[in-house]
């Protein structure tokens, strides 16, 4: 397994049109070899969830409001169980629990989750160790991605390393053109997602093409919040910790983990053991860098105690730490969540902008 | 795919209580499954993570050293959770250690060099498996002087003190214990803060010399001016940092110094390193 | 809005200028539509960074949890009954404060306002009580009264109740306001029927904690959810874990809620957690004659005994 994502298998890309009715029967035919994920509305927002038979995924969204990455990394999430009960041979001894790694697809994904994806896998998946439970899950599944015609208001991803178009993490793209889709076959898996659909695979001519490419700059217009992050990598880690504006960027700041759990890129958990009677289990729980006791030591030491500390470790951790740690930019692909749900209105293009013009 | 959040499953040996206020007690840990022994490669300096199914895990220094075969041993302060139930659990009883954990001391760079050992209080266990480590018969030639500075607050609060006793004999090793006071006037040994000591007691510093540092913040803040003035390098200067961990691999976020998390691209850190990181933790 | 925002400005300028105050706390202009960002100025020349209008819902009480500072606030009638709560609980002593009183008509709930319309809106207007709402071929007036957020609806204290300035003159209080309806209903329900209308209510709730960090009464060093030893309860979304956290959250802001509506305004999964909050508010008021925050002369009923305490709840 390579270390990192953003290695572009050689695949002789393709694009297909499927007619809107022919995309609900290929649905259904899918659901025979794959478990089928989608946007489904439910109060006044959307949200991924396990599509049953027949179902179709609710298309018509800016994006959903929690991020996709649920999809491999739950919030809540078993990794052991065990049992307390000394007349077991195995007492005490945790166990690993059976989980299903069958093959299941995400469709309609949005491009900037996709790519979050292969952010975070560079924490997951390193060199030294690997997370079983996080990897096994996204090498199940086969994202299918839709492309952004109109990209939200908050949306920043064309200067986040991102865009509506973007294809970097996706099998398949689907475009919506109107009265058709079209469907542009990224990867390997992509093929065979598209076979099992039993959609026509007749590659359409350059018009495709051609088409993809005018909605794509159309959309990528519509984007008109931007980042500049050049600077940040010169920048001096401890002279950008001892910034003079984290106090105003904090101030407003309520330490909720809002941010964090509708970020596709935020991946820290915690661990738990959690047990019933006799009987227990070891989980993870997504955490978050808000939180005070996140870092609160046994001893009552807490190295990050007050709420600049904390406000500052999440800004820094997504636009500095990430930069120099692993060499690919920041920590962020710009869906603009944290911006739409932060409830006292703390804007990350505002923090990067700081920080990207910071000088000591 | 290993799993590294999956516990060895071990067994409880033996109990030792090592300090007169009963917080600080050394358990020896034996595998269930001897494979699992052999996969548990260590060097002295590592932590593991001791694993209490119903309780959760804490991240602990490894007191044995790689050159103590067949079992493992931890010091284990009484302070959270886990710890009380660790504390109360009996010779027998069956838990799980993962690990080993961490980078170590940098015994290949060190080779050759004076090493100055500096602790204080209940933080001196990898430190008590570096002395082991480096007295072991096949690695003693590899160093040069060795120095040993490890200070409590009063004689009862010393742990390992029948080893303590054991090297104060040897003359291949110099011992400078110390403790904050005490009306014991049998005390042959030093009195004074550490900080002191080592600035009575501490060979020059020099490219030569490495000083590995682990005690309470308190310690190390009035120490490390005392080995600037005595001349250490910087780069000499090795410390090991303590931070609340849950994965203990670098993947769950929350022991971060700047980019490093302190469970896998530390615990140990030079001074060096320290002084282009912030100053969290 | 815009003699409130000159005059917030002239009284914050006023006071940083002459010294009485270090800082002065108030709202600046956000940087999405229908939102304001919570804010201090600390020199005279940095007051105009204040604005004032329909989005700055957020209770600025909560930022004053154990400051030491002089400090100017800016309140509407919700603060302003939160810093009473706040000085009767020795959060922040009254002689640190000058309160910039702002005789409120209510807050716009954004939320609302987007449901109702397919397309993303990009730009508001507020003028004369009516809210211009702008989006891609999207252009329409709504009057404010009907899209205020549920609590400003049902608000009957819009004029702060302690004040050392005023940004405005006082206004007309909402009269014959049946505060209750809702919580009627659930009272009305089977225990059945609770259960499942609270397994539902709750059923999106994420553990972020939006709420309770919203919320100027939660200032708990350690929150009981966040307590170790003893764990009171598990961390997951476990719907028992999240139903406790959400009833105890209540129950310990009995007498003390001023129904700001913080909480459900930063809920980033729109649950309608003052629904919990507002029956126990509702009970206060039945059962003590007590609405929370009103007067620094009186203790709130969780903290007072009196023989004539209704007891018929002991069987």
């Amino acid at each position: 397994m390579s270390g990192l994502g953003f290695k572009v298998k050689v695949y002789m890309m393709k694009i297909i049109t499927i007619n809107k009715e022919d995309w609900a029967k290929g649905l259904e035919r899918l659901c025979d070899s794959f478990r089928l994920f989608g946007p489904v509305k439910q109060d006044e927002f959307h949200n991924f969830r396990q599509l049953v038979k027949g179902e179709l995924p609710d298309l018509n969204l800016l994006n959903t409001r929690l991020s996709a990455k649920s999809m491999v990394y739950p919030q809540s999430e078993k990794m052991f169980e065990f049992t307390l009960d000394e007349n077991r041979d195995d007492h005490h001894i945790l166990k690993e629990i059976h989980k299903d790694y069958s093959p299941k697809a995400v469709i309609g994904i949005r491009p900037c989750d996709a790519r979050a994806f292969l952010l975070v896998k560079e924490n997951f998946d390193t060199p030294e160790y690997k997370d079983p439970y996080w990897i096994k899950s996204y090498e199940a599944t086969t994202w299918v991605g839709y492309a952004c015609n109109t990209p939200c208001s908050t949306c920043f991803g064309t200067t986040a390393g991102c865009g509506p178009f973007h294809e970097q993490g996706l099998d398949l793209l689907l475009v919506d053109a109107g009265d058709y889709y079209l469907l542009k076959i990224l990867t390997q898996k992509g093929e065979n997602f598209l076979t099992a659909a039993g959609w026509s695979s007749k590659a359409d001519s350059d018009a495709a093409r051609h088409e993809i490419e005018t909605l794509k700059r159309a959309a990528e217009e519509k984007i008109t919040a931007r980042i500049s992050t050049d600077k940040l990598k010169d920048k001096k880690t401890t002279e950008l910790f001892e910034a003079p504006f984290w106090e105003e960027v904090a101030f407003a700041c309520i330490n909720c983990g809002t941010c964090t759990y509708v970020c596709p890129t935020c991946w820290c958990f915690d661990i738990q053991d959690e047990t019933i009677g006799l009987s227990g289990i070891r989980m993870r729980n997504w955490d978050s860098c808000m939180y005070p006791i996140f870092t609160l030591h046994g001893s009552g030491h807490n190295p990050r105690n007050t709420k600049m500390q904390r406000v500052r470790q999440r800004f820094m951790h997504k636009l500095k730490y990430y930069v120099d740690k692993y060499g690919d930019g920041i920590q962020c692909v710009g869906c603009g969540r944290c911006i739409r749900h932060c409830p006292v209105n703390i804007d990350i293009r505002k923090v990067c902008d700081l920080m990207n013009n910071f000088e000591a | 795919m290993q799993n590294p959040y999956l516990p060895y499953p071990v067994r409880i040996e033996e109990i030792i209580t090592e300090t007169e206020d009963k917080n600080l007690k050394t358990f020896k840990f034996v595998f269930l499954n001897p494979d699992d022994q052999e996969k548990f490669n260590y060097n002295a300096g590592q932590f593991a993570e001791l694993s209490v199914a119903g309780k959760g895990e804490i991240p602990i220094g490894i007191a044995s050293s790689p050159t103590e075969k067949g079992f493992l041993r931890f010091t284990i302060n009484k302070v959270g959770l886990v710890t009380s139930y660790i504390h109360a659990m009996k010779v027998g009883d069956i838990m799980g250690i993962r690990g080993p954990l961490g980078n170590w001391y940098p015994w290949e760079v060190m080779k050759g060099k004076n090493v100055v050992i500096i602790g204080g209080g209940f933080a001196f266990t990898t430190l008590r498996s570096s002395i082991i480590y480096m007295l072991d018969p096949d690695n003693r030639p590899k160093f040069k002087d060795i120095h040993v500075i490890y200070g409590a607050r009063t004689p009862g609060m010393l742990l390992y003190r029948d080893e303590l006793a054991q090297w104060e004999k040897r003359d291949d090793i110099n011992m400078h214990i110390t403790v904050d006071g005490t009306d014991d006037p049998d005390w042959k040994y030093n009195i004074g803060f550490v900080p002191t000591i080592t600035d009575q007691k501490a060979p020059p510093g020099n490219e030569e010399t490495y000083a590995i540092i682990c005690g309470p913040p308190i310690m190390i803040k009035f120490t490390q001016p005392v080995l600037d003035k005595l001349g250490y390098v910087h780069d000499n200067i090795i410390m090991s940092l303590e931070m609340r961990m849950k994965c203990g691999i670098g993947i769950c976020g929350r022991c971060n110094i700047g980019k490093e998390y302190v469970c896998k691209d530390g615990p140990v850190f030079t001074l060096t390193q320290l002084n282009n990181m912030p100053k969290e933790y | 809005m815009l003699a409130y925002i000159d005059k917030i400005r002239e009284i914050s300028r006023r006071l940083l200028q002459e010294g009485t105050v270090d800082m002065v706390m108030g709202f600046r202009k956000g940087t999405v539509p229908m939102m304001n960002e919570p804010c201090f100025v600390k020199t005279p020349e940095d007051v105009d960074t204040f604005v004032w209008d329909s989005n700055c819902g957020i209770n600025l009480a909560n930022y004053l949890t154990n400051r030491q500072e002089k400090i100017g606030i800016i309140a509407k009638g919700c603060d302003s009954r939160n810093i009473v709560t706040h000085i009767i609980e020795n959060k922040i002593k009254r002689d640190q404060l000058v309160i910039i009183g702002v005789p409120c008509k209510g807050m716009i709930d954004r939320r609302k306002i987007q449901a109702l319309f397919e397309t993303e809106i990009e730009n508001v207007i507020e003028a004369d009580g009516n809210i211009t709402i702008k989006g891609r071929g999207l252009e329409k007036t709504l009057n404010k009264k009907d899209v205020l957020q549920d609590n400003c609806a049902l608000c009957i204290h819009r004029n702060p109740v302690i004040y050392d300035e005023l940004a405005g003159d006082l206004v007309e209080e909402q009269k014959d306001v049946d505060r209750y309806e809702d919580i009627r209903k659930i009272e009305s329900l089977s225990p059945e029927e609770k259960w499942r209308y609270f397994d539902d209510l709750l059923s999106s709730c994420i553990r972020c904690y939006a709420c309770r960090n919203a919320c100027p009464l939660c200032y708990c060093p350690t929150c009981f959810v966040d307590e170790s030893r003893p764990q009171w309860v598990g961390k997951s979304i476990d719907s028992i874990d999240t139903r406790t956290f959400h009833f105890l959250r209540a129950y310990h802001c009995a007498g003390r809620c001023t129904d700001c509506g913080s909480c459900e305004r930063a809920c980033p999964m729109g649950i309608k957690v003052r629904l919990f909050t507002k029956k126990l508010e509702k009970d206060c008021l039945e059962l003590f004659d007590w609405e929370a925050g009103m007067t620094l002369e009186k203790r709130p009923p969780l903290d007072t005994y009196r023989p004539d305490d209704p007891d018929d709840f002991i069987k």
